[in-house]
């Protein structure tokens, strides 16, 4: 649909100055979506593979953790848990990545928490508990690592959604429209200088 | 600056996070895990591991902190095991990404 304007000079070259830009814009828009969506695709893929795998381990884990701490009292599983009193803290770095803000996570966690030997209460422990833990601690750099990937794929997708939104407004509204508009104007200003012409050789003959 | 690393869940599922020093909260209403999340996010934790069972019935909120930063919101499977919701969230990112299912 071409838009009603002022079919004149003034009105053409503003149009084709706004062309202009919506094409180059329209051409930005497209690389930041190609590369965008380039790097998701790799991102998604090992974010799948880390959630799938997280998830199988902890499964593991907690059906191991439920036998091992089914001989024992439950109050003395609490009191095994208690010990542990430090904090696990996590920095977060903003990195760009085509202008989509994603999270760059570094923990911060001692190493011999996620070694043996585990401090946690010996008191009232078993064997099997001591193997269930080591089991769950193996899973900690997975969980970590599926937590950075994970929002970063969140964002990213998001941010992908939008841009293919603009992308096609431009592709399928804005520069079709705008095409549309510079013709018909062109061909109305064609239209006038015909007219006049054809009027300037009508007084001519006149005044023979 | 460094955050906190929180898990919300039904306690048995959670109570092991203890061991990695995790903040463990402990929520088993809607409404529980609601100001559990909102807590966290207010208080700048940097993750949130969440079960999926809790995740389920609060939603709406862990939409709402998608397209931030921080906090991530990550699902996690329940002592009872994995309902697959995490792996169907994923499945919803690369649709609404490219389009169509890709994995």
């Amino acid at each position: 649909m071409a838009k009603h304007v002022n079919p004149t000079r003034m009105e053409l070259s503003r149009l084709k100055k706004q062309l202009v830009t919506a094409v180059r814009g329209h051409k930005l828009l497209k690389d930041k979506q190609d590369e965008l969506v380039r790097q998701f695709i790799l991102l998604i893929r090992k974010n799948a593979a880390l959630r799938e795998e997280m998830e199988k381990k902890l499964t593991a884990a907690f059906s191991s953790f439920a036998l091992a701490s089914a001989t024992l009292n439950e109050s003395y599983i609490e009191e095994l848990m208690a010990i542990s009193t430090g904090e696990m803290t996590v920095e977060v770095i903003e990195e760009n990545i085509m202008s989509v803000k994603v999270p760059i996570m570094n923990f911060d966690y001692e190493e011999e928490l996620i070694a043996p030997p585990f401090r946690y209460g010996y008191l009232n422990s078993n064997v099997e508990l001591d193997e269930s833990f080591e089991e769950l601690t193996k899973i900690l750099p997975l969980m970590l690592e599926l937590a950075e990937v994970e929002k970063t794929c969140q964002l990213m997708a998001t941010e992908i959604e939008k841009t293919r939104r603009r992308v096609n407004a431009l592709e399928y509204m804005t520069i079709p429209e705008l095409e549309e508009t510079i013709t018909s104007i062109r061909n109305k200003l064609e239209e006038t200088e015909r007219s006049n012409i054809t009027r300037l050789i009508k007084v001519k003959k006149m005044k023979q | 600056m460094s955050r906190k690393v929180g898990v919300i869940g039904d306690k048995y599922s959670v109570m092991l996070f203890k061991l990695f020093d995790f903040q463990v909260h402990y929520a088993e209403s809607s409404s529980q895990i609601r100001a559990a999340i909102r807590d966290m996010a207010e208080k700048d934790y940097g993750v949130i591991f969440i079960t999926e069972e809790a995740a389920a019935s609060v939603k709406e909120t862990i939409e709402s902190y998608k397209s931030r930063l921080t906090p991530a919101i990550i699902l996690i499977p329940s002592q009872h095991g994995s309902q697959g919701i995490g792996m169907e969230e994923i499945r919803d990112n690369v649709e609404r990404a490219i389009g169509q299912n890709i994995l």
